[in-house]
């Protein structure tokens, strides 16, 4: 069944129009891929979700419901969690600070903890660094961090760009290895984005490929892998 | 020769202690003004007329309603905190995402808004503001140097209220919100923050704050409709001595100009008159020496 459904959204950044009609679907506890090039509207489409960008019109259904209109602090607490663009790094503020920002909508103190103690299996490092200033982290511990953060929201559904922006190839893998444990052991489903096309392949389930602000081809992520012609004229490689 | 110099280390610690208890004053204003810039990068003009209008209700349930000092005082604090949420989400709200210097005029017309709305309520009259029962306007001497007991008293309440304010943004999860709402406001809507209603509680604090340095400042001071004039330019001053981003450093920045006005209202001839001009030559020094102010750094403008 659909956890999360898209249909035919338009979205627009003032008068700059960044999505042309995009319908996708993400089933309960699935990985999804969204896959193009640069700017062809795939982190406007997880923005479209989340209610950080105007939809001009189209329908965002979330667990049967309409969520079109809603705030991104009330999408947030429906339980969809983002990974901006970026990571959303609060950078100032210590680790555990982003950690317990990620569970500010959270009112059960206990599962609160059992959830630390989790994504400190998950990002074992996290444990010893508590107190550091997420600034003077690197980049790859930024991004486990937003995953992190956005992990001890709960959420049903994880939505993020690029987890592999700008980190080395070993780095990826770690994080898409626990990307995948986070799906089948929380049974969070995951929208991500990715220009990394072949490590997203691997991971998600069924992937889309959009190109100039809409959908181009879509399949799973073992159908597109294979196909060559697919592969050379949207995905470069 | 031995005594005339002891006397003059003991008028100097004098005016230190003096200094830092008017300082307070200062410090607590500047860090309402800092609570409000770090979340609008907008300077709040009408800062100290809240606070004013606060003493002028502290006075009134003071000496018009009999009420005990230290209830009215806590009262007035509350009041204050609802009168700037209230304030934020009536007039501030609709020019919220507006550039800074919409902001910062709207707040222009708050000033005279309220300034106005003070006088018509209770007349360009100075009155006297009581000073705090069990601290009497007398002097302790500590080994020679002479301290005044109300200035112990206002660097007692500056350390009372600071503590609070930092524990509250250390340690409670709304003070963490505020701060992450403050810094990356995107960020903290993802994750499920209604960050106007943290904007909101960011100008209620900001007018308690600005609350207690009214009723500080009275005493000495008298109050009427334009008491915290001089104030809000020291504060503006300390704050931006301080850097205007950084809540720590407006606080020292608030000691340092308490200290310095003192000093130089006693020992240099005739600038006892000067000593607003002297808090402009801070701001115009500051922002041309070192425009990032002392604990601050210099903030690239965004395009």
């Amino acid at each position: 069944m659909a956890l999360l459904e898209l249909t035919d959204v338009h979205a627009a950044y003032g008068s700059i129009k960044a999505l042309h009609g995009i319908s996708l679907k993400v089933n309960d506890g699935s990985i999804v891929a969204l896959l193009g090039a640069n700017g062809a509207g795939k982190t406007t489409t997880l923005r479209a979700v989340s209610g950080t960008v105007k939809k001009t019109s189209g329908n965002v259904l979330f667990d049967g419901q309409m969520i079109n209109a809603r705030s991104p602090e009330d999408v947030a607490r429906m339980g969809i969690a983002h990974v901006p663009e970026g990571r959303g790094t609060l950078a100032q503020l210590t680790v555990w600070e982003n950690l317990r920002m990620g569970a500010y909508i959270r009112r059960d103190g206990n599962g609160v903890k059992q959830d630390f103690e989790r994504v400190v299996s998950y990002f074992p490092w996290i444990g010893q660094r508590r107190e550091q200033v997420a600034v003077t982290l690197s980049g790859g511990e930024q991004q486990m961090l937003a995953i992190a953060r956005a992990l001890m929201l709960r959420p049903r559904v994880m939505l993020l760009d690029e987890p592999s922006l700008g980190l080395a190839p070993l780095i990826v893998r770690d994080i898409y290895r626990i990307i995948q444990a986070i799906n089948r052991e929380q049974q969070t489903t995951i929208l991500l984005v990715e220009q990394n096309a072949r490590t997203a392949l691997n991971t998600a389930d069924h992937a889309y490929v959009i190109e100039a602000g809409q959908i181009a081809v879509e399949g799973s992520g073992d159908e597109l892998a294979r196909n060559e012609s697919i592969r050379k004229s949207y995905l470069g490689y | 020769m031995y005594l005339a110099a002891a006397s003059v280390v003991q008028g100097v610690v004098q005016q230190i202690v003096s200094g830092l208890a008017t300082g307070g004053i200062y410090a607590s204003l500047a860090l309402a003004l800092v609570l409000i810039y770090r979340a609008m990068e907008a300077l709040n003009f009408a800062q100290g007329e809240m606070a004013m209008f606060s003493t002028f209700i502290a006075w009134t349930l003071i000496t018009q309603l009999h009420v005990n000092y230290y209830l009215a005082f806590a009262a007035t604090i509350a009041i204050a905190i609802v009168g700037g949420v209230v304030i934020e989400r009536v007039i501030i709200r609709p020019v919220e995402h507006a550039p800074p210097l919409t902001v910062v005029l709207v707040t222009l017309g708050l000033f005279f808004a309220v300034n106005g709305l003070a006088g018509k309520i209770w007349q360009y009259v100075i009155k006297a503001f009581p000073g705090p029962p069990g601290f009497p306007q007398s002097a302790v001497s500590v080994g020679g140097v002479s301290l005044g007991i109300q200035d112990l008293f206002l660097i007692l309440v500056t350390i009372i209220l600071l503590t609070i304010l930092y524990a509250f943004f250390r340690f409670t999860k709304l003070g963490l919100a505020m701060r992450s709402a403050a810094l990356y406001p995107e960020t903290s809507r993802l994750l499920g923050v209604r960050t106007g209603w943290m904007l909101a509680l960011g100008w209620g604090l900001a007018a308690g704050v600005g609350a207690v340095s009214g009723m500080l400042i009275a005493p000495i001071e008298f109050l009427d409709p334009n008491l915290m004039q001089p104030v809000l330019l020291y504060a503006f001053a300390s704050a931006i001595l301080g850097g205007i981003e950084n809540p720590a450093g407006a606080v020292a920045g608030g000691f340092i100009v308490g200290v310095l006005l003192a000093l130089i209202g006693t020992y240099v001839p005739g600038a006892r008159d000067l000593r607003l001009a002297f808090g402009l030559v801070i701001i115009v020094a500051v922002l041309l020496l070192r425009p990032g102010g002392l604990f601050g750094r210099v903030h690239l403008a965004r395009v």
